[in-house]
C-alpha cells in the first residue's frame, strides 16, 4: 500500500464535500455533504498514523468524530428551528444578513 | 512472500472499497431524493470503516460504526423527516449557481492531488505490510487520557454545550 493511495482517496472525497457545500440548497444536504468533508480529513489522520507508526492519529481521529457529532446535533437544531419560523430550509432564502 | 499476498488482498480490497465510497459520495451530493442521498451517505461511511480497518485501526472503526452509521444517520433522517412535509424527489435541491461548484471542486482536485503525487510519490505506507498490527485500545486510552487529556476535557465541554445548545434551540416556546 501506497501513502498517495489513501491522502488520493481522501483529497477526491474532500473535493465531493466540497462541491456538495457549494451546490446544495437544501440545509441538511449541506450538513451532510460536511460529513464527508471531515470523513476525508480522518482518512488522512489514520494514514499518518500508520506512517509515523504513532497513536496520535488514532486519538485525533476519535476527537473528529466526537467534534462532528456535536456539530450535526447543533446544526440540525438549527435547521428546525430555521424550519419552525420560516417553513422553508432553502439557504437561498435566508439572506436578511446580505448588506 | 506472505507479505507480498497481505500487499496484493489489500490493495484490492482498498480499490473495490474506494470505488464503492467514489461512487457513493457522487450519488450524495447528485440525487435529487434527501432520503436516498442518506442512505447513499450510509455507504461512503461503512466504507471509511473498511479503509479504517485496512489501516489497522480497529477502535476507530468501530467507534465510527457506531457514531456515524448509528447515531449521525439517525439525526439525518429525522431532521429529513421533521422539515419535509413529503418524502420523495425534488428539482429544486440545488442552488442556481451549483454549476460553479464543479470548477471549483475539479480545481482543488487537481492542487491537491498534484501536491501529493509530487510530495509522497510511489512511498509505501510502511515497509513491510506483513508487520501491521491493530493498535491496542489501551494504547489509544493511554494517549488519550496522558498528552491529550486536555483536548478530551476540553471535547467534553463542547459536547456538553452541544446538547444544552441543542435543546434550548429546539425547544417549543
Amino acid at each position: 500500500m501506497l501513502t498517495a493511495q489513501f491522502l488520493l482517496l481522501g483529497a477526491v472525497l474532500f473535493c465531493i464535500g466540497v462541491y456538495g457545500v457549494l451546490a446544495r440548497k437544501n440545509a441538511v444536504m449541506v450538513l451532510m455533504s460536511i460529513e464527508l468533508i471531515l470523513n476525508s480529513v480522518n482518512i488522512n489522520l489514520l494514514a499518518f498514523s500508520v506512517r509515523h507508526g504513532s497513536v496520535d492519529g488514532n486519538t485525533f481521529a476519535l476527537y473528529v468524530i466526537a467534534i462532528a457529532a456535536a456539530e450535526v446535533g447543533v446544526g440540525l437544531a438549527m435547521v428546525l428551528l430555521i424550519y419552525r419560523n420560516r417553513r422553508t430550509i432553502a439557504l437561498d432564502d435566508l439572506s436578511e444578513m446580505k448588506g | 512472500m506472505i507479505a507480498a499476498d497481505l500487499l496484493v488482498a489489500q490493495n484490492v480490497g482498498f480499490g473495490i472499497i474506494s470505488l464503492l465510497m467514489i461512487v457513493g459520495a457522487l450519488r450524495v451530493v447528485t440525487v435529487n431524493n434527501v432520503v436516498h442521498a442518506a442512505l447513499w451517505l450510509v455507504i461512503v461511511l461503512s466504507g471509511a470503516a473498511a479503509q479504517y480497518l485496512l489501516l489497522s485501526a480497529e477502535f476507530v472503526a468501530i467507534t465510527q460504526v457506531l457514531v456515524y452509521v448509528g447515531a449521525v444517520m439517525v439525526l439525518f433522517l429525522f431532521g429529513t423527516m421533521l422539515t419535509r412535509a413529503r418524502i420523495g424527489a425534488e428539482s429544486d435541491l440545488n442552488n442556481k449557481n451549483w454549476a460553479l461548484g464543479i470548477p471549483v471542486a475539479l480545481l482543488m482536485l487537481g492542487v491537491m492531488s498534484y501536491v501529493i503525487i509530487d510530495g509522497f510519490g510511489d512511498e509505501r505506507l510502511i515497509e513491510n505490510p506483513g508487520e501491521m498490527t491493530p493498535i491496542p485500545v489501551q494504547v489509544i486510552s493511554d494517549d488519550i487520557f496522558g498528552p491529550y487529556l486536555l483536548p478530551f476535557w476540553a471535547l467534553s465541554f463542547v459536547l456538553l454545550v452541544a446538547v444544552i445548545g441543542a435543546i434550548v434551540l429546539a425547544r417549543k416556546d
